[in-house]
């Protein structure tokens, strides 16, 4: 039974690993003269958690706008279920993120309306549905994300974890494939950080979506994602499982998991000699 | 030689912008005709740029007004024909202070919420979020108050216009004494549909300069809280230089 | 929705203020009496001079308003102004020996015709001119001829009244 449940997922696992819904191809981008990546490779399997994760700069947010066609890349791939979004117009590209559900850091929801409008917002731009169906969508989105009593309040009077989770269920309201997370768990306490983890495996198990966890908070990530990677240096780090990582080779990767405060990531900023400098002031 | 630099830099700068703003214009203007199809957001944008500015422009139009008796009074008098006020008055105000302190007064109260506003979605990943909902934000966001802004701004207008008229005459016939009826039809003898037209004609073009501006200035602020206090600053002044220069423009062309 | 009949009714409020001021610009603050809209006819005078006229300007009998001028031209055969006028249709009995006269309103205000009523039986009709004219009165050259009748008079009192000369004069500098 429990063997049979195993081979089950690890089969499944498998035929997923070998068809990914999203797939990055030697991508380079450069902003102002800063190289941001050079020569990226990665691909997110379908119906699975996948954290990317990595030391502060290393461009996370930017993987993101690129994989959401926000700006285009200077050189490589990136192909959405086979679809190239950069090549995308603007039209094209609108199409596609109909599918896509981004979660921002604080949320993002519109201010000036209530914490329903907000969560019925993407379904009175998309569709001609009747009142009473939005409302019955709304309220049944809100009520997974546990907020339906809060339907009246305005965003200003919810808490960062409430926030968190209205714009979960605004993401949810159209159905998306795959769910994108920028740094969902910062700045949160344990109990909502509790509550957005539970919703993110929820969201995965219950619905089959496709997720993108990005954080740099190793431990609730290595309960969470199927799959990891490690970004440092403009390329892919690490791979794989993360608790298998723990171990790497790498130093960098060793020194983000563990947490050490100096390393190729130095404790300090580039300066010239410490003694020498002194020396030239007192002169 | 710093000097020919800075200039030269700030040349940049403002070409920069004034490109800036010709190419989100361009983007605007498509995305009207699709904003015009949802009346209920462009309502909600005239009571906010136009009904919620309604004290201020009023309040500010009775004093203009009132100043504008006293010193056309004054003045007035020392030529014996004080019965002219209502003729000064009204041109005065028709002509040139309605609309220009309107679109100053439109500048900072309605721009300003318009620009920080925006500002505060940009920094807040609102434009981006609703951008990840695949809505466009501009049209779904600023078309909508860039029309709401455009249709409310000739309204304040007129309504300065109208109760400056009612200031001039309550300082020049109620407090001074200048009889009524010459008041009245020295300023009918005197104002042209022309010149209403030239007011409201003024207030259009101030209400499409400072909305866009307010709206560009918001919509590409730096998403930081110092960028939206920039937009802020920015949006009252370029409006108000603008303002300024278009009036003169003008001004010279209806002559 | 936070009270959108609220927001719908303070709008509707702010849009009809903005129209009834418009409305009252329109109405109470231009001379609206003046426009001849309806049926009218054109009569024509030339004058030697005719100061600031303007078109637009008011044409009045006995300081009612008849009629306003449609258009000011240049005659180059006499070296007059041409001045067409657009007259009421109500007004269809103005004798056609009436004379018209450019006068001002006031010290500052806009220059205006006036026409006196005649004695004629027969009336102006379309295309008529108006052939008794006055001209505009030009303040430089009333100065001119104040001054001149005022130097005729000095000249000749000269040498008796020297002192009520000087007196003259002086009155002289403060025109």
């Amino acid at each position: 039974m429990v063997s049979a449940v195993s081979t089950d997922a690890s089969s499944a696992q498998s035929a997923a690993a070998s068809e990914s819904l999203i797939e990055i191809r030697d991508v380079h981008y450069s902003v102002g003269g800063r190289s941001i990546f050079s020569g990226l490779n990665l691909s997110i399997p379908r119906g699975r958690i996948t954290a990317l994760m990595g030391p502060s700069g290393t461009g996370k947010t930017t993987l993101l706008r690129l994989m959401t066609g926000q700006i285009k890349p200077t050189r490589g791939q990136i192909l959405f279920d086979g679809i190239d979004v950069s090549a995308l117009k603007t039209r094209e590209l609108y199409a596609l993120r109909r599918r896509m559900g981004m979660l921002f850091q604080n949320g993002a929801l519109l201010t000036d309306m209530s914490v329903f409008e907000n969560v019925a917002f993407p379904l009175r731009e998309h569709t001609d549905l009747p009142e009473c169906l939005i409302r019955n969508i709304v309220l049944t989105k809100l009520q997974a994300v546990g907020l339906r009593g809060a339907a009246q309040l305005m965003p200003a009077e919810l808490s960062g974890g409430m926030n968190r989770r209205v714009a979960l269920a605004r993401t949810m309201a159209t159905d998306p494939e795959v769910l994108i997370y920028d740094e969902p768990f910062t700045g949160l306490d344990p109990i909502s950080m509790g509550m957005i983890v539970r919703l993110v495996r929820h969201m995965n198990a219950a619905l089959g979506i496709t997720s993108i966890v990005v954080s740099h908070d190793v431990h609730e990530l290595s309960d969470l994602s199927d799959t990891s990677y490690i970004i440092a240096g403009g390329k892919v780090a690490a791979a794989g499982k993360l608790n298998e990582l723990k171990g790497h080779q790498s130093e960098i990767v060793n020194q983000f998991l563990n947490g050490l405060p100096d390393g190729p990531v130095p404790f300090h900023y580039p300066a010239a000699d410490y003694q020498q400098q002194l020396l030239a002031d007192s002169e | 030689m710093k000097i020919v630099r800075e200039l030269a830099d700030n040349a940049g700068d403002f070409a920069a912008t004034v490109g800036g703003v010709t190419l989100f214009l361009g983007r605007l203007l498509r995305q009207i005709p699709a904003a015009l199809l949802r009346p209920s957001l462009i309502v909600a944008q005239v009571h906010n740029t136009g009904a919620l500015s309604l004290v201020i422009i009023m309040t500010c139009a009775l004093f203009v007004g009132a100043v504008l008796g006293l010193l056309g009074y004054d003045t007035l008098l020392r030529f014996g024909s004080e019965d002219a006020l209502g003729t000064v008055g009204a041109l005065g105000l028709v002509k040139e202070l309605g609309p220009v302190v309107t679109a100053l007064l439109y500048a900072g109260r309605a721009g300003t919420a318009l620009a920080s506003e925006l500002g505060l979605m940009r920094a807040t990943d609102q434009l981006t979020a609703i951008e990840m909902m695949a809505v466009d934000p501009m049209r779904r966001v600023v078309a909508p108050r860039f029309v709401g802004g455009v249709i409310a701004m000739p309204l304040l207008t007129v309504v300065f216009i109208a109760i400056g008229i009612f200031g001039v005459q309550l300082v020049g016939v109620q407090n001074f004494g200048v009889d009524s009826a010459s008041f009245w039809s020295q300023m009918r003898a005197s104002v042209e549909l022309n010149d209403i037209a030239e007011g409201v004609i003024k207030g259009c073009v101030f209400g499409f300069a400072c909305n866009l501006i307010a709206v560009y200035e918001g919509y590409n602020a730096i998403p930081t809280a110092e960028g939206v206090g920039r937009a802020t600053t920015r949006t009252v002044v370029i409006s108000a230089v603008l303002t300024l220069m278009l009036d003169y423009m003008i001004t010279a062309v209806m002559l | 929705m936070r009270s959108t009949r609220t927001v719908e009714i303070s709008t509707g409020l702010f849009v009809l203020l903005g129209f009834a001021a418009l409305f009252f610009m329109v109405t109470q603050i231009t001379n609206r009496e003046l426009s001849v809209d309806g049926a009218s006819y054109d009569v024509t005078a030339q004058f030697e001079n005719i100061g600031s006229l303007k078109p637009g300007a008011a044409v009045s009998m006995a300081g009612v308003t008849v009629g306003r001028v449609d258009s000011i031209s240049f005659d180059q055969n006499v070296y007059k102004a041409v001045v067409k006028m657009r007259i009421a249709s109500n007004y269809n009995r103005i004798p056609n020996d009436s004379d018209a006269a450019i006068m001002t309103s006031g010290l500052l205000g806009g220059q205006y015709v006036g026409i006196t009523a005649g004695g004629s039986e027969e009336f102006l009709k379309s295309g008529d001119r108006i052939t008794l004219v006055q001209d505009a009165l030009v303040l430089e050259n009333l100065i001119n001829q104040l001054v001149a009748s005022f130097m005729k008079r000095d000249n000749s009192d000269d040498a008796q009244q020297g002192a009520e000369g000087g007196q003259n004069k002086t009155e002289e500098a403060k025109q």
